[in-house]
């Protein structure tokens, strides 16, 4: 595999190399052209959706799928393909916004540790305390007392994804403070801050990129989790977990209700999955599995 | 191996101290007055001052967080409003079902996982390889809620092997537990199984690149003695630690299978306590899961570092 020749400190190749080097690698190829197109579908939910996702046709209810409605409706009539479009925007945002979340506060929490040996040592505390809990149950606990709704969602599960993330910055950080040419850095006067964001924040980047992806698709999962169980979004929000958690009530009759939301889901997950492990292997080969 | 255990015992008191200050601090996450919301609009203003008193919100709260560390020394987690009876028996009501599906589960994942990456592992390359990675990759992405669903619907709606939804105590009518168990522990097994075959691979992978594995092929060892005598053996001490990390998931995994499948568990516990504001039980389960979680990670480790005595004086 010579595209996957590890660079070395002398060679810096243009960003045009980089992309393509990333694009070559089968799993990043798959992965980010399904995550594209799953973007791309919800984003224009509000053009390409046949019909108001919100709006109930009592009496067309529990229709298979056809060509009014192509994956059938739901027990109130709605469309399904119109809340699988929809249901894709709150999975999105919810999947984006919890791995910008994690993202900066796990660098803010993983570069402070890294730094200061007391606060390392209460903060890694909370960290293993929080995550001594089972994610899903602490997320669980967390919309209990916050009630339902997209932000308390995005926050819940920002705090059960976040330890793991500024786990692995203060483990990087700790790694590359040591490096000569940081401790160079050091020698010549550079202050603290200079050093995290000149020479170490720029190491954290892959890693950090890697996780996020993973942070991603453990989001959109934890969601519809959320939404299934009734304690997520709001029922009237059309989200995947949502329609099937309403498909589990009529599964006998209508399994059409359940299985798009749960093919959308899978197809993010798994495009997700891939993203994650072809960027693993190709910004950091030696974290490669053979 | 006392001294081991005896330090890890020590370093668990500071963790155990942060998760029971994050249950503690959970009803005060409440918006507005916790009083108000669990009482719900019904409550009078004197109803809510008794209740207030009675759950010691009036007092300043590192007091609060005091006795709330000296209520659950004494082993004493509340009582659910509801139920109208302590939390702790609460919880012992309902361990049984969650117990026996996470077990079920585990046998479930064990029994597909291992030997899937143990095959794929020894024949590195091969179809056998492709195939069990490929589904492996799907197992792990495919949501298990939802996977149960379809199960239920193939098996039970369509073929009518199975019942739909339902629990039996294996102590009452074994075979009744057993049919409604077939379900409920795979869908919640195969996620898992697919996360320790990946394990077991690269574990097996590892293996087969030691000296002792080329020293074994070149005494002239048929390939069948070196996967299944060396390789294997040792390929099993680092997913004894995957088994622990899986027996931790599944409790996460359990309280949605519940839900799925009917099965009065811990999941169903916590999840109509929610809906009823029952605060002391979702508050009990949250920690009851935690320190499980603990302790199933002391074992784990306990167990890794008398297979392996390497482990203890690192």
């Amino acid at each position: 595999m010579p595209e996957s020749t590890p660079r070395t400190s002398g060679d810096t190749p243009s960003r045009s190399h980089w992309a393509r080097r990333l694009l070559r690698n089968p799993n990043v190829a798959i992965g980010a052209s399904v995550f594209l197109v799953l973007l791309t579908l919800a984003v224009l939910a509000g053009v390409l959706s046949p019909y108001d996702p919100k709006r109930l046709y009592p009496a067309q209810r529990l229709k298979p799928p056809s060509t009014q409605n192509i994956l059938g409706t739901d027990e109130f009539g709605r469309d399904i393909a119109s809340l699988v479009l929809h249901g894709g925007r709150v999975s999105l945002l919810v999947g984006s916004v919890t791995m910008v979340l994690t993202s900066v506060g796990g660098v803010v929490i993983g570069l402070l540790a890294g730094y200061n040996r007391r606060l390392d040592l209460v903060v890694m505390r909370v960290m293993d305390g929080l995550m001594a809990f089972p994610a899903i149950l602490l997320a669980i606990a967390l919309m209990a007392v916050r009630g339902p709704g997209v932000w308390n969602v995005i926050i819940s599960l920002s705090v059960v994804y976040l330890p793991r993330t500024a786990m692995l910055i203060r483990s990087t950080v700790l790694s590359v403070r040591e490096l000569d040419y940081v401790l160079a850095a050091q020698a010549l006067g550079r202050g603290g801050f200079g050093i995290s964001f000149r020479h170490i924040l720029p190491n954290c980047m892959a890693p950090l990129l890697v996780q996020g992806t993973f942070i991603f698709a453990y989001a959109v999962l934890a969601e519809a989790i959320l939404g299934f169980l009734g304690v997520g979004v709001p029922p009237y929000v059309a989200s995947w977990g949502n329609v099937i958690a309403s498909g589990k009530n009529v599964i006998r009759e209508a399994l059409w209700v359940s299985l798009f939301p749960g093919i959308a889901l899978t197809l993010a997950g798994l495009s997700l999955n891939l993203l994650g492990d072809g960027l693993r292997d190709a910004l950091d080969p030696r974290l490669r599995v053979q | 191996m006392t001294t081991y255990l005896l330090r890890r015992l020590l370093a668990l008191i500071p963790v155990m101290f942060v998760v029971v200050t994050i249950v503690f601090l959970l009803i005060h996450l409440i918006p507005g007055d916790p009083v108000a919301v669990i009482l719900g609009p019904e409550a009078n203003a004197q109803q809510i001052e008794d209740a207030r008193r009675e759950l010691g919100l009036d007092r300043p709260l590192p007091e609060q967080l005091l006795s709330f560390y000296a209520r659950l020394l004494r082993g004493d987690l509340g009582r659910s409003y509801f139920l109208d009876r302590p939390v702790t028996q609460a919880l012992l009501e309902r361990a049984e079902p969650t117990l026996v599906l996470m077990t079920c589960a585990l046998l479930v994942a064990v029994l597909i996982g291992v030997p899937s990456g143990i095959v794929a592992g020894a024949y590195h390359g091969s179809w056998w390889d492709r195939i069990l990675m490929s589904a492996a990759l799907l197992g792990v992405c495919i949501p298990g809620f939802w996977l149960s669903l379809n199960f239920i619907y193939l098996f039970s709606v369509r073929l009518g092997w199975l019942p739909v939804a339902g629990y039996a105590s294996v102590f009452q009518d074994p075979v009744l537990a057993a049919r409604y168990m077939v379900l409920p522990a795979i869908s919640l097994g195969f996620n898992q199984s697919a996360l320790i075959a990946r394990i077991a691979r690269s574990c097996m992978l590892e293996i087969l690149r030691q000296d002792y594995i080329r020293t074994a092929r070149a005494k002239g060892l048929a390939e069948r003695s070196v996967v299944y005598l060396h390789a294997f053996r040792n390929a099993l001490v680092p997913v004894v630690t995957v088994i622990g990390i899986t027996m931790a998931i599944l409790i996460g995994g359990a309280v949605v299978t519940e839900i799925v499948f009917n099965i009065p568990g811990l999941g169903r516990l916590i999840i109509s306590a929610i809906l009823r504001r029952d605060y002391p039980v979702v508050q009990g389960v949250v920690l009851v899961t935690a320190a499980a979680y603990l302790l199933i990670n002391l074992i784990v480790d306990m167990v890794y570092a008398f297979i392996d005595p390497r482990i203890r004086y690192a």
